[in-house]
């Protein structure tokens, strides 16, 4: 970058896990960074997910791209954020005649993306996981583990903050400054409400990030924008108990309550999937409920009898088009949307889909976009960037 | 919502379901003279928490409304509230459990106030870090199970979720805030029973001061606040124990073992 230049000014709006490593990285490019947020950080579907650090095995046999992209991560993740993971690997179990015949297909789907997978045999699984059903078949040892929802992300924002990036949460995004030049619209600003003081004002930009996940299409309209990107809510219970140590997911082609998740004092079952309009309201439906139950005891029958300890809805960001039914069938690999190709409107991006695992390779794939439009040439350097720990955030 | 969904009954739903609830919420922001309380009603379900509850009304009716919450399974932390005074997580508390026709909602007390229900955990967090605690402790939670190659020893999350309900509820930060209170002090047990890498006689020195483990009444507000099993209190008196003993040895044995 020209050390003459001021630096470019970009303002993220949204708070969650990819707002927060976009952050990250554009301000280790050397960029002047300011993130809005209309709540605390992580409180849309940040926070709320299952915790599971993918080895990127749930996706290796139909979406190879993203098993790549989890594996790689995976390790970028443990080596940067160390001690923000259970690492207590995943067991893939198959229960089923049918689960037992995909086995073949799925681990060598797994070694095709480079996952490190082994064999287990019904008797080492059942010494390895006490409580799982006796009934398996066979299972496959994968480099899964747990994350803290809140903790991991928030280590981007502490060290981002730290690098001189503002953070400022409980500040809502309520209108953009939209210019009309003759080569087309330009976003130069954003308007925002602080919500701990009332004030109204707006935020001068070079550029502004739309980084708001299942939100993205409504923040993308102040813009006068439109993105495809479909809220998908799915189903969590968390059981008392830890019935596992290792993740535990059902060897078979991902479907509904086929996965445990142990963390803490607790266990977390998920999830399902639908798709809605609205991401601000998600209902816990009763029959997911059971569904969880139902599907979590085949694989750990104690789950059946287990007293449950919270019951809730995450809305994943789904890019693809509208109105598919349940939302499995739509792509889970993250987009990044230059709004000037298309649509003509100049200084604004979006970034939309993924999942945490993803969030750093998320992030590059957005800062590179962001740096090529406002000509700065600076490397990405978060993959070898050790983290804050989260507790540096409230420094 | 979608044609999908529409058949499946909300078991947190926040309207529609004929049984409202009065909500009194605390309300201040930043300039104002004083704080309120600003009065909703909110229709709930069986399951419906004041998280939720709290939630519909940012959504539906004040979006001005600012308070902390991430993970919704108590996992997390960030909602710690006081609801009809006693400390609680908001996410997993059920309106209808707490059977009353009027939910008084306020921010944890002892901690600066931000706005609203939102206070700032800087301080909770100089108190905590000073111990320098890790997120992860080692613990093999099933003695009889096995462990994968790969896998040298399972660790996990601490329980402590840092919420700061604790010193919330301890009626000694209430009077002193120079206390080094329940959540660091438990947070030193922790460091002192099981050290990763940090120096246990020099977080044992940090607890042995007339604002550690000694300041303590022994009330037991925390234990009870504590919605992750932590029991500071117990973890406190621990502390005192080992401290007594270490000083008995350095007495009559001589030196520290």
């Amino acid at each position: 970058m020209d050390q003459a230049r001021v630096a470019p000014h970009v303002v993220i709006v949204g708070g969650g896990g990819s707002g927060g490593a976009v952050a990250h990285d554009l301000v280790l490019r050397g960029l002047k960074v300011t993130l809005v947020e209309r709540g605390e950080l992580t409180s849309g579907t940040t926070g709320r997910h299952h915790g599971l650090l993918h080895s990127g095995a749930r996706y290796a046999v139909k979406d190879r791209e993203s098993a790549v992209e989890c594996i790689e991560e995976n390790r970028i993740l443990r080596r940067i954020a160390p001690d923000s993971f259970e690492l207590n690997d995943g067991l893939f179990v198959a229960i089923t005649e049918e689960d037992e015949a995909y086995e073949p297909l799925f681990f060598e789907s797994c070694l095709a993306s480079e996952i490190p997978a082994r064999r287990v045999s019904r008797e080492e699984a059942l010494r390895l996981e006490p409580n799982l059903n006796p009934a398996l078949r066979c299972a496959v040892q994968v480099p899964d583990g747990t994350m803290d929802a809140m903790r991991m992300p928030l280590r981007f924002f502490a060290t981002a903050k730290r690098n001189g990036a503002t953070i400022r949460p409980f500040t809502e995004a309520v209108a953009m400054t939209i210019v009309q030049s003759p080569s087309g619209r330009c976003v130069t600003g954003v308007s925002v409400q602080d919500h701990s003081n009332g004030r109204h004002y707006e935020i001068g930009a070079d550029l502004v990030v739309n980084a708001t996940g299942p939100w993205g299409e409504k923040i993308a309209r102040l813009a006068g924008v439109d993105v495809p990107v479909q809220p998908s809510p799915g189903i969590l219970v968390a059981v008392r108990g830890r019935f596992c140590n290792m993740v535990i997911n059902r060897l078979h082609q991902s479907g509904d309550g086929d996965i445990v998740v142990p963390q803490r004092e607790l266990s977390v079952i998920g999830t399902s999937s639908w798709v809605t309009d609205d991401p601000d309201h998600l209902a816990v439906p009763a029959d997911h409920v059971e569904m969880m139950f139902r599907e979590g005891s085949l694989m750990i029958p104690a789950i059946r009898s287990a007293q449950t300890r919270a019951t809730w809805s995450a809305a994943r960001p789904l890019i693809g088009e509208r109105g598919a039914s349940t939302g499995r069938e739509l792509s889970r690999t993250f987009k990044c949307f230059d709004h000037a190709e298309g649509e003509g409107v100049e200084g604004f991006v979006t970034i939309s889909g993924g999942k945490a695992t993803t969030l750093r390779a998320m992030a590059e794939a957005t800062a590179n976009v962001v740096c090529k439009k406002l000509g700065v040439d600076s490397p990405c350097r978060t993959r070898e960037y050790p983290l804050l720990p989260h507790t540096a955030y409230y420094a | 919502m979608s044609a999908a969904i529409d058949s499946h009954r909300d078991t947190h739903a926040t309207e529609g379901t004929g049984r409202p609830t009065r909500f009194r919420v605390f309300r201040y922001k930043q300039g104002d003279r004083a704080p309120h309380f600003d009065e909703f009603s909110v229709e709930v379900a069986e399951e419906t928490t004041v998280l939720d509850a709290l939630i519909s009304i940012r959504n539906r009716q004040d979006p001005t409304l600012i308070l902390r919450h991430s993970c919704y399974h108590a996992s997390c932390g960030t909602c710690g509230l006081r609801v009809n005074d006693q400390e609680v997580m908001a996410c997993v508390t059920k309106v209808a459990d707490l059977k009353s026709a009027v939910v008084k909602v306020e921010p944890i007390a002892n901690q600066t106030l931000v706005a609203d229900l939102v206070t700032d955990m800087v301080d909770f967090y100089a108190r905590f870090n000073a111990i320098g605690r890790s997120l992860i402790q080692n613990s093999d939670w099933l003695p009889e199970a096995g462990r994968p190659p790969g896998v040298e020893t399972y660790r996990r999350f601490e329980n402590c979720i840092e919420c700061g309900l604790c010193l919330s509820a301890c009626p000694i930060v209430a009077s002193d805030p120079r206390y080094l209170g329940p959540a660091a002090l438990a947070a030193a047990w922790r460091a002192i029973e099981e050290p990763r890498g940090l120096d246990p006689e020099a977080v044992l020195q940090l607890t042995d001061d007339a604002q550690g483990s000694w300041r303590c009444h022994a009330a037991f507000e925390c234990s009870e606040a504590c919605p992750a099993n932590v029991d500071p209190a117990g973890k406190i008196m621990l502390v005192r124990r080992r401290l007594a003993a270490d000083h008995l040895r350095s007495i009559f044995g001589g030196r520290h073992s």
